[in-house]
């Protein structure tokens, strides 16, 4: 078994008005000198038996496909090894 | 004509949709997405709503139903295929039309009478109208910005692509699309909603009619 994590993030240049609105609320809660925040997504996919090459190249086009939106998205994908805990 | 009108979970504006096909004259057939056969429609309208509860991205599971295979495979063959709101999100994740719709710059839903030019009169869903005139339909989304590169959006201005254009911009669009088709003419995205307004006793007006009424007038049907 592996687990392998999927960081989805909006294109530097896409708009991110949900980051936005995290920056906006920041310095209200008293957390002041933060320039900026961009909101992303997280898939953490565990793999059954062992991670091959291959297997992580399915995991590669599971985000492509359907993970991320290539048009507005960026991802990077990483295996976690066995010591860091799910988050 | 009979205009299939597809249901998938989370739709919520299929019922209008059927109901514009039918005033409009045409037969409305309900489809569903766990569908694998669009059961003999001539055209076919992905309605508004949040299809499987916009899990992950507005669309992006609905690309994925049964149903699209058929909707895609048709669309590509020449099929008039009309996304509205959610369905233009639809047709965006399924790539039948380039470019993505994310949240409103202002992040509010908004929901209100929208003015909106119909720059090209020569799809198979916008024949009733001339083109530059000027419509109100209603405007209801959370996540209706359109947004593309610059090289796709050129390419959309240059190849007369862009089919409605918002007077104002109430939600970010780059540059006030307001909805878009692919080449051939026959796939049309549009984020506000004509079938909201097809009646005087509810909706802003009429205005939004001419969408449905357009199906079969085109001679794109053939194509």
């Amino acid at each position: 078994m592996a687990r392998v994590v999927v960081d989805v993030m909006p294109k530097p240049e896409i708009l991110d008005p949900q980051g936005k609105a995290v920056l906006g609320a920041l310095p209200r809660l008293g957390f002041d000198g933060v320039s900026d925040v961009r909101q992303g997504k997280r898939f953490e996919i565990v793999i059954d038996g062992d991670l091959t090459d291959a297997r992580l190249a399915e995991v590669r086009h599971m985000a492509e496909t359907l993970l991320s939106n290539p048009v507005i998205e960026d991802y990077a994908v990483r295996v976690l090894d066995d010591s860091e805990a799910p988050a | 004509m009979k205009i299939g009108v597809v249901t998938f979970p989370g739709s919520l504006d299929d019922t209008d949709a059927r109901r514009a096909a039918r005033v409009a004259g045409h037969e409305a057939v309900a489809l569903w997405h766990g569908d694998h056969s669009l059961s003999g429609v001539d055209a076919v309208i992905l309605p508004g709503g949040f299809s499987y509860g916009d899990y992950l991205r507005c669309g992006a599971i609905a690309r994925f139903a049964p149903v699209m295979t058929e909707v895609v495979d048709a669309a590509r063959g020449g099929m008039p295929v009309l996304g509205i709101c959610n369905g233009f999100q639809i047709l965006c994740e399924s790539h039948l039309l380039p470019g993505a719709l994310i949240r409103n710059d202002h992040r509010k839903f908004g929901c209100l009478d929208q003015r909106v030019v119909i720059e090209n009169n020569r799809t198979a869903w916008t024949t009733a109208y001339t083109a530059g005139q000027e419509v109100t339909i209603v405007l209801k989304n959370g996540e209706g910005a359109f947004v593309a590169d610059d090289a796709t959006l050129d390419m959309l201005e240059a190849e007369g692509r862009v089919v409605a254009r918002y007077v104002g911009n109430p939600n970010g669009s780059q540059r006030a699309i307001a909805g878009i088709t692919n080449e051939a003419g026959n796939v049309v995205g549009l984020m506000p909603h004509p079938e909201h307004a097809i009646e005087a006793l509810c909706g802003p007006g009429t205005d939004g009619l001419g969408f449905f009424t357009s199906l079969g007038a085109a001679g794109l049907l053939s194509a």
